[in-house]
């Protein structure tokens, strides 16, 4: 998994690069397409992982540029050198860390007044900057017009227009990659005069009293520390001698309090006047409105009216039919009925009683709760390829831009929870896997929202294995499928809204870009959910395989037996038969293994109508699988982890004995 | 009650001094005896030689400051004067906002809550009654309809953590945009980006119309 500390991408850089090596970083805002020039400029030997302690994702990869062999990292999208949110943290590392050769700056052409404005703090962080204005097609046909000449004077670095789509302008690209000199550009006259004077006088009093050598200019690192960024000023106050740091400290609160606006916002006005200026002589802007059917769906899909109606359908195609039907239906009867069941296990069987002479090592190896055959068969047969499916529509609709749509139309009522419109992507990943949603939480801006996202994870989002399970076991039940589905969204609902009455802490605040629609491109959709499912496999088969061990111990030393029956008296309470506390003792140790098993015991013909929505429910609430529950412990504390999984544990059975009594007592399903 | 263009200046200061910074005010301004004559007259400073505000002179005061910095915003935000000049000019400004005058520039504003040095306008009943924004030359984004286009006048900027924010998306005096939706959040674009917020953004972003 991701838990590789930071320090190990440390060692990884390098020292500076031979004559003939480089090392090429790309960065750029969301959505202006980095990730199609980097494929562009790689073709194919490509790894994609997660940056060491996070989950942003880093593609590295290997190009030609003339002579030179070089080294190429894709970074996450970044909107200036002091970052808000973790993705703009990890690309600004990587920019300090890796000490790059060259820097691709990827700009969208038909965005110049907001991009240059990263270009320009680059150029001022002296990184050896090569600007690339990309989607020219795009701009041009609005009317765009730029002169990349006048463009390179004033900016003191190289401009190269090109299109990464069709690779316009690639050759011309490598080029100056190989052409371009490491050392800083050719400097940038900042306009002066037009920020208020007490922050100029201490920008130059600031590079001035700093005596060591950064990984940016000096007048970078001054507007870093006058911004308040946590990171700089941390490392400044290692790196400089007790006095000196005194002395900026000063400073820096001097500057606060002199001026009403905090000192980014004059920064960010004196940037936007200098890319006013620097746009006055080198391009035209002014452009036309174009409507086409991408901004007319945009429309559609963000107005309520419409929306929600949208909203449904990709729910009921891309989760209920394509996830649910042919994912857990089609494909796990035949990799579990034809495959496992037909010719896997009963080789396994055979194999293992022929090699095997004592009972109880057979017994754990391919026996009832074998290693090999029910650990794998859970994981391979039922699992993988409901969470394949899973990942795959997960990553079409990521790339299609529609997310951002579907967390602005939900904000208000994600609001009522504690949670912002921003919240959705962990929560609807949840349906895929909890545990990698718990911890893509630590992209929601507060400790808060986080908090209340890994309880509603932990309790009321069911995986998409749970899901899968559920769904085949309810097929052509309805009323069945009803009573689950409403008990787990009430819950939902309700948890959430007391969560966020009894918490204390602000109120989210919500924002977000809304990139254009996009047709998601095959390759990425493919490395996007090939990388998710190998993190999948690597984290869930050795748990399934330990899942088995852990059982069999277990049952031959009679602890099974007896955890057993103690479980049996709740499971009785709710209503269920004995053989359900099976279920949920397989249940702890992953919440999914717990389903497949519900699913068993239903194929049986054990359970009743009552019964089954009954056990479904807990089940989906239940106590989070054991992984998950390790993430919660890891992401959210020991204290809090352990307090989220108690609640969950108590709540589910409580819910479930309610749902049982009104059950008998009206007599529904029955 | 009309007081002397004088006299307002130095009920003006006194407010800030004793109710704002809650501090004493500078001696040097007491010396105007004639002023403080006709302030003590007026029933706004109590007798004695501590010039302190009565209940009175403080909502008095309250008003002045209150006109003061809405002259100022007139004068930045709709008159586009520099920033250089635009305390001076507020002085003379000021003085001629009365009877109702100062509340329809407020509505005018779009009621806005600082000056443009950053300190706080004093609500009116105006803004408590909270007069619609339909006529207002500079709204917030939040009081604008969807279609309406302008350009950003200023930020209101005393949340850090939002200016933040709002910096994040680039939006800063100057940009021009346009809002798309209102509901279930505000989306606006500026150029050929498009971004949703909530209220509490919305309400910052203050746009002159047109």
């Amino acid at each position: 998994m991701m838990t590789q500390d930071v320090a190990a991408e440390r060692t990884r850089t390098e020292p500076p690069a031979s004559v003939s090596r480089k090392r090429v970083v790309i960065v750029g805002n969301p959505n202006v397409g980095k990730s199609v020039l980097f494929n562009r400029l790689t073709g194919v030997y490509v790894t994609v992982s997660n940056y060491p302690g996070t989950t942003v994702e880093v593609s590295r990869g290997r190009m030609k540029a003339g002579d030179y062999d070089c080294d190429i990292v894709d970074t996450p999208g970044m909107y200036s050198m002091l970052p808000l949110t973790e993705e703009e943290r990890v690309a600004r590392h990587i920019l300090l860390e890796q000490r790059p050769d060259v820097v691709l700056h990827v700009i969208d052409a038909k965005m110049l007044d907001r991009m240059l404005p990263l270009t320009l703090q680059l150029v001022e962080a002296g990184l050896p900057v090569v600007l690339v204005v990309n989607m020219m097609d795009e701009a041009r046909r609005l009317g765009v017009k730029l002169d990349s000449q006048a463009l390179e004077q004033a900016l003191g670095v190289t401009v190269v227009p090109l299109v990464a789509t069709t690779g316009e302008g690639v050759k011309q690209l490598r080029q100056a990659i190989a052409t371009s000199n490491s050392g800083p550009p050719r400097g940038l006259r900042v306009p002066s005069g037009s920020i208020a004077w007490p922050l100029q006088a201490a920008e130059s009093t600031l590079a001035a009293t700093l005596s060591h050598d950064y990984p940016l200019a000096k007048p970078a690192v001054a507007d870093l520390l006058l911004q308040g960024d946590a990171e700089t000023i941390e490392t400044v106050k290692n790196k400089e001698p007790r006095q000196a740091w005194q002395s900026i400290e000063t400073l820096l609160s001097d500057c606060r309090n002199q001026t009403t606006e905090p000192p980014e916002y004059h920064l960010a006005v004196r940037r936007r006047k200098h890319v006013e200026a620097l746009l006055d002589g080198a391009a035209e802007t002014e452009t036309k409105v174009r409507k086409s059917f991408g901004t007319w769906l945009s429309k559609v899909m963000m107005q309520p009216l419409t929306g929600i109606p949208i909203l449904l359908v990709v729910l009921y195609v891309g989760l209920y039919k394509f996830v649910g039907e042919f994912g857990s239906g089609t494909a796990v009867d035949f990799l579990e009925g034809t495959v496992f069941e037909g010719y896997i296990n009963p080789f396994m069987i055979r194999l293992v009683d022929g090699i095997v002479p004592w009972e109880p090592i057979r017994e754990l190896l391919a026996g009832e709760y074998g290693v090999l055959t029910l650990g794998l068969r859970y994981a391979i047969a039922i699992i993988l390829p409901i969470v394949t499916f899973f990942f795959l529509v997960f990553s079409i609709i990521e790339d299609s831009g529609y997310l951002p749509r579907l967390a602005m139309l939900i904000d208000r009522s994600f609001k009522k929870l504690g949670l912002s419109g921003r919240a959705v992507i962990p929560l609807v990943l949840g349906f895929g896997c909890d545990t990698m949603a718990t911890m893509v939480t630590r992209t929601l801006p507060t400790i808060r929202e986080r908090l209340i996202s890994t309880l509603l994870l932990a309790l009321a989002v069911p995986c998409s294995a749970q899901l899968g399970v559920i769904l085949a076991l309810v097929a052509g039940k309805p009323a069945v499928f009803g009573i689950w589905a409403a008990v787990v969204t009430a819950v939902f609902f309700a948890v959430g809204f007391l969560a966020a009455r009894l918490l204390p802490g602000t109120p989210p605040v919500f924002y977000m870009e809304i990139p254009p629609l996009r047709m998601p491109r095959p390759v990425n959709v493919l490395v996007k959910t090939y990388t998710r499912l190998g993190w999948y496999l690597k984290e869930v088969i050795p748990l399934f395989l330990l899942a088995s061990l852990l059982i069999w111990v277990g049952q031959v030393t009679g602890l099974f037996d007896l955890a057993l029956r103690a479980l049996s008296v709740p499971v009785g309470m709710i209503g269920l038969p004995s053989e359900a506390a099976e279920i949920f003792l397989f249940g702890f140790f992953r919440r999914d293994y717990g389903a497949a098993g519900l699913y068993d015991l239903n194929k049986e013909g054990l359970l009743t109508n009552a019964q089954l929505a009954v056990s479904c429910v807990a089940l989906t609430l239940f106590l989070p699988c054991i992984a998950q529950f390790l993430i919660n412990v890891k992401e959210r504390g020991a204290k809090t982890g352990i307090a989220v999984s108690a609640f969950v544990l108590v709540f589910s059975f409580v819910v479930a004995w309610l749902l049982n009594g009104l059950l008998q007592a009206t007599g529904v399903l029955s | 009650m009309k007081l002397s263009e004088q006299s307002e200046e130095l009920l003006e200061s006194l407010y800030v001094a004793r109710v704002e910074q809650g501090t004493d005010p500078d001696m040097s301004l007491l010396k105007d005896m004639r002023a403080i004559d006709e302030l003590v007259a007026s029933g706004c400073v109590d007798k004695g030689n501590r010039a302190e505000l009565t209940r009175k002179g403080i909502e008095e005061g309250k008003m002045c400051v209150r006109r003061h910095r809405l002259a100022e915003r007139l004068l930045v935000d709709v008159l586009n004067v520099g920033p250089e000049t635009v305390h001076a000019e507020g002085c003379r400004f000021e003085h001629v906002l009365h009877s109702g005058i100062e509340d329809k520039i407020c509505v005018l504003l779009g009621h806005p809550r600082t000056c443009p040095h950053g300190r706080s306008i004093p609500p009116g009943t105006c803004c408590e009654r909270s007069e619609n924004h339909i006529d207002s030359i500079v709204r917030p984004l939040s009081g604008m309809r969807a279609g309406d286009e302008g350009v950003v006048a200023y930020l209101h900027t005393h949340d850090a953590d939002i200016l933040r924010k709002i910096m994040g998306m680039n939006v800063l005096p100057g940009s021009r945009i346009r809002l798309d939706q209102r509901a279930p959040t505000f989306v606006f674009s500026m150029g050929h980006s498009q971004f949703a917020v909530d209220t509490a953004i919305a309400e910052n972003i203050f746009v002159r119309m047109g």
